[in-house]
């Protein structure tokens, strides 16, 4: 029975329902790692996506995969590697994390060249690596390492469109342009499948699984300025605050330092990785100033607060004096069009430049969350007792940028993006197929249970008068944007709270005007609506509450790291809008652990 | 950003296909009369959103905003193109703008296409690379000159502006591949670590396949990523006129 407008409540009994072993929500990368291995392994899998796999935002990634294959350098190291990582995170990045994420790297990155990835190549024939931010050789002591795997500036559509065709070959089932709804937990708090429906027809349906993916991907919407897609609506982190369980560090917001002036585009941070550099109106190369070593590739957070003090000190450039420049003019024609194509399209279309010839004005864009569902190394998701201790949530897994399993802390450093998403995808895979192989039994939902993921949609679905929807996320983002950017402080984000109470209040009163079945995407966006308030206030509450300033999170009124109370990961609970602390992992399995240092570049 | 200005046009007239079958009513172009903002270039689907402001049933797909994700191919003024990189100053005629579906697909919805014939021209060129010998432990080389030949090919984003542009495709979607189907076949072939050069040769020998296509190159004007699937076909039918013999 599809949604319309004569439709009344919906509830279990009204739902078709499908059957997977496994069912991965998100077609980007880190979810069609999890699906290749479960349907590589035989098993019955379906990848559930609002969108064409292909149109998932992993598609935007530009500068590359950071791994430590030693094609540029055969004497790198995965260990030098994970210590930028530790430092790049400002210290709360989960060191089992990020080491085994650097260590299984190369694994995962030749895998995906086998399976046909066009990465760009060396004159031996290796895969083409260049310098990005952050990175160093010799535990930050050998200089700049150049260790960013490359497909020209186009990685991400090239690892999608793989990933997509390896899924094709190995029979995925792909449930494409299907909105799932909620989380369906059982009575002992497991997670046994989602509520969906096909957008096309509008036929709401029970996806029962004895594994669950949440894939789905970051939430850069919640700002008004943002590098991220229009479907980047936090719609997992959205499902599992609705279900009662955590998440975790959503105070880290990487805001990346080159978003075209006036639209947010990306310009990949490869740019200053073939020898590009930021300057303001004097022409000055800035970021000699601030960060000496490491100059332009100094790692984003410190390169966008870098940017914001000489913009808001009166030397930004423009009329307003509201942006710099990112200088590529000097490289030559030969550089830009080869290594970088993709950016010259993006600069000619939306800055009305050519950066061959001229200068591309830029401005930090709000690019990606740091936090997100707290998960273990095998993709599980964690939830936290009330004594403080981590307790799996069976049938959960979450993957990708949804996840903070958390390998880039408090700032990720550029390329470790598509990294964690291939790695971490690949072990939740892993995991489920030896659990399946096990045999997993959950206990059965109740038709309560179902009822109680229907609530959102049933209210959508019959309202009848109340807030309209792009109004609400309108106020929403410019909030956002106003009280919780790039440099933070108490009053703004007090004031900012306050703000959000109003919005979430209206979002809780939102009127769905077309009820109609057939792709309705009013419906759609109503729904991610009701998910972007769950992360906005998971943000803000915890922006508010870490009273330092480390990594992407600045304030003014604390200016300093405080390792004594907070070299921690906040825990925020929807129901009780609290935030608890949970500890850093500094226990690595076969290295010793970084201590944190004075972070400089 | 010049041309609006110059022109001093602050209102548009959009025109656009909408049609819903539950409806019970046949498609109709709906006009509507939008007010953009003063001395900016902005893209038809900033337009199409502020449309949807004032009349949220319209419906459309976008995601990426940037020309990468391939989701809002449509037809602008009656040439097919991504209504995130089209900018009015380069769509408008007077001040007015025409919105269609791109033509050839079922309709779903509005400018919402089945894009399914598309996507089953594109899995029958088995769109993942084949190559049966033992891996190496790291990557399979490659050399500069080899990876050259992918360019051009692979950088295809499944928009469908070209295939939904081409007369052959319209006439036999089900037997001829299509602009974008091929080169992406072209992208496998031409693939260097590829071992199925022959098997996909084989498969596209018939009269319909590649041949159905006529050179007329509508496929490379409309490429929104300036791409060309005619160049790839003809090298497709080169190999195979060359194996013939």
């Amino acid at each position: 029975m599809a949604m319309n407008g004569k439709s009344e409540e919906l509830d279990a009994s009204k739902l078709k329902v499908l059957e997977f072993d496994g069912i991965v929500v998100g077609g980007g990368g880190s979810g069609l790692m999890a699906s290749l291995q479960l349907a590589q392994s035989g098993f019955k899998t379906a990848v559930v996506s609002k969108v064409f796999p292909t149109r998932s935002h992993t598609v935007s990634a530009q500068g590359g995969i950071t791994c430590a294959i030693q094609s540029a350098d055969p004497d790198d190291d995965w260990r030098w590697h994970m210590y930028d990582t530790v430092k790049g995170s400002d210290f709360i990045g989960d060191q089992d994390s990020i080491e085994y994420m650097c260590q299984e790297g190369p694994k995962a990155v030749f895998e995906l060249e086998h399976m046909g990835l066009p990465f760009s190549r060396t004159e031996e024939g290796k895969i083409y690596q260049r310098a990005f931010g952050g990175q160093s050789k010799d535990y930050g002591k050998g200089g700049q390492a150049e260790r960013t795997c490359a497909a020209a500036d186009r990685t991400g559509h090239a690892l999608l469109h793989t990933l997509y065709q390896a899924n094709l070959k190995a029979g995925t089932n792909f449930l494409s342009e299907w909105f799932a709804v909620d989380l369906v937990k059982n009575g002992d708090n497991q997670v046994v499948g989602v509520i969906a429906f096909e957008i096309e027809t509008g036929e709401p349906y029970f996806l029962k699984s004895k594994a669950t993916v949440l894939a789905t991907g970051g939430a850069g919407r919640i700002y008004q300025t943002t590098s991220n897609a229009m479907i980047n609506t936090g719609d997992g982190t959205g499902m599992v605050l609705r279900a009662g369980f955590p998440v975790q560090d959503m105070e880290m917001w990487q805001f990346h330092p080159t978003g075209i002036y006036g639209h947010g585009t990306l310009v990949t941070e490869g740019c200053r990785g073939e020898g590009g550099y930021l300057v303001n109106k004097d022409g000055e190369r800035f970021m000699e100033r601030y960060a000496p070593n490491y100059k332009d590739l100094a790692s984003r957070d410190v390169v966008a607060r870098s940017m914001m003090l000489e913009i808001l000190e009166g030397r930004g450039c423009g009329p307003d004096a509201d942006h710099v420049y990112l200088k590529l003019d000097h490289l030559g024609p030969e550089i830009v069009h080869k290594r970088l194509p993709g950016i010259t399209e993006l600069s000619k279309t939306f800055a009305h430049v050519d950066p061959v010839e001229h200068p591309i004005p830029v401005v930090p864009t709000c690019h990606y969350a740091m936090g997100g569902i707290p998960t273990n190394v095998h993709g599980q998701v964690l939830t936290q007792a009330t004594d403080g201790t981590d307790n799996v949530v069976h049938g959960l897994y979450a993957a990708g940028e949804a996840a903070c399993v958390s390998v880039h802390g408090g700032n990720r450093l550029g390329g470790n993006s598509l990294l964690d998403l291939i790695v971490f995808g690949r072990s939740a895979g892993l995991h489920i197929e030896n659990a399946l192989k096990d045999g997993i039994t959950l206990s059965k939902a109740t038709n309560d249970d179902i009822d109680q993921a229907l609530v959102n949609l049933n209210k959508v679905n019959i309202s009848s008068t109340g807030e309209d929807v792009a109004t609400v996320k309108a106020e929403l983002q410019k909030n956002m944007q106003l009280n919780f950017g790039v440099f933070r402080t108490g009053d703004l984000m007090e004031k900012g709270l306050v703000e959000l109470e109003n919005i979430r209040e209206k979002t809780q009163n939102i009127h769905l005007t077309d009820k109609s079945s057939r792709f309705n995407t009013a419906r759609v966006e109503a729904l991610e609506l009701l998910n972007l308030i769950e992360v906005a206030q998971a943000t803000a509450v915890s922006a508010n509450e870490r009273k330092e300033s480390r990594g992407a999170h600045a304030r003014d009124d604390f200016q300093e790291r405080d390792d004594e109370n907070w070299l921690k990961h906040s825990i925020y609970f929807a129901d009780t809008k609290e935030v608890t602390k949970r500890d850093v992992n500094f226990r690595p399995k076969t290295v010793q652990a970084f201590q944190p240092i004075v972070r400089s570049y | 950003m010049d041309a609006i200005a110059s022109k001093s046009i602050s209102s548009i007239n959009l025109s656009i296909y909408r049609y819903d079958p539950d409806s019970g009513k046949k498609p109709f172009m709906q006009d509507l009369s939008i007010d953009i903002p003063e001395g900016q270039d902005i893209m038809v689907l900033d337009l199409l959103n502020m449309a949807k402001e004032q009349d949220p049933s319209i419906s459309f797909r976008r995601s990426c905003g940037e020309g990468v994700c391939g989701s809002d191919g449509m037809n602008i003024n009656g040439k097919n193109g991504l209504g995130c990189i089209t900018p009015l100053s380069e769509a408008l005629k007077g001040n007015k703008i025409v919105l269609r579906p791109l033509p050839g697909l079922p309709v779903i919805k509005d400018l919402i296409v089945d894009m399914k014939q598309f996507v089953d021209q594109y899995k029958k060129i088995k769109p993942y690379l084949i190559n049966d010998e033992e891996k190496p432990e790291r990557e399979i080389k490659q050399t500069v000159e080899e990876r050259e030949k992918l360019d051009g090919l692979y950088e295809c984003i499944m928009c469908g502006c070209c295939s939904t542009a081409c007369p052959s495709f319209w006439w036999n979607p089900d037997k001829f591949l299509g602009p974008a189907a091929l080169l992406q076949a072209h992208r496998f072939i031409s693939d260097s670590r590829d071992t199925a050069t022959e098997e996909r040769l084989d498969q596209l020998e018939d009269a319909f396949s590649v041949f159905k296509c006529h050179g007329i190159m509508n496929c490379v004007s409309v490429c929104p990523k300036g791409l060309n699937p005619t160049k790839a076909i003809n090298e497709i039918k080169k190999k195979l006129v060359k194996r013939a013999l």
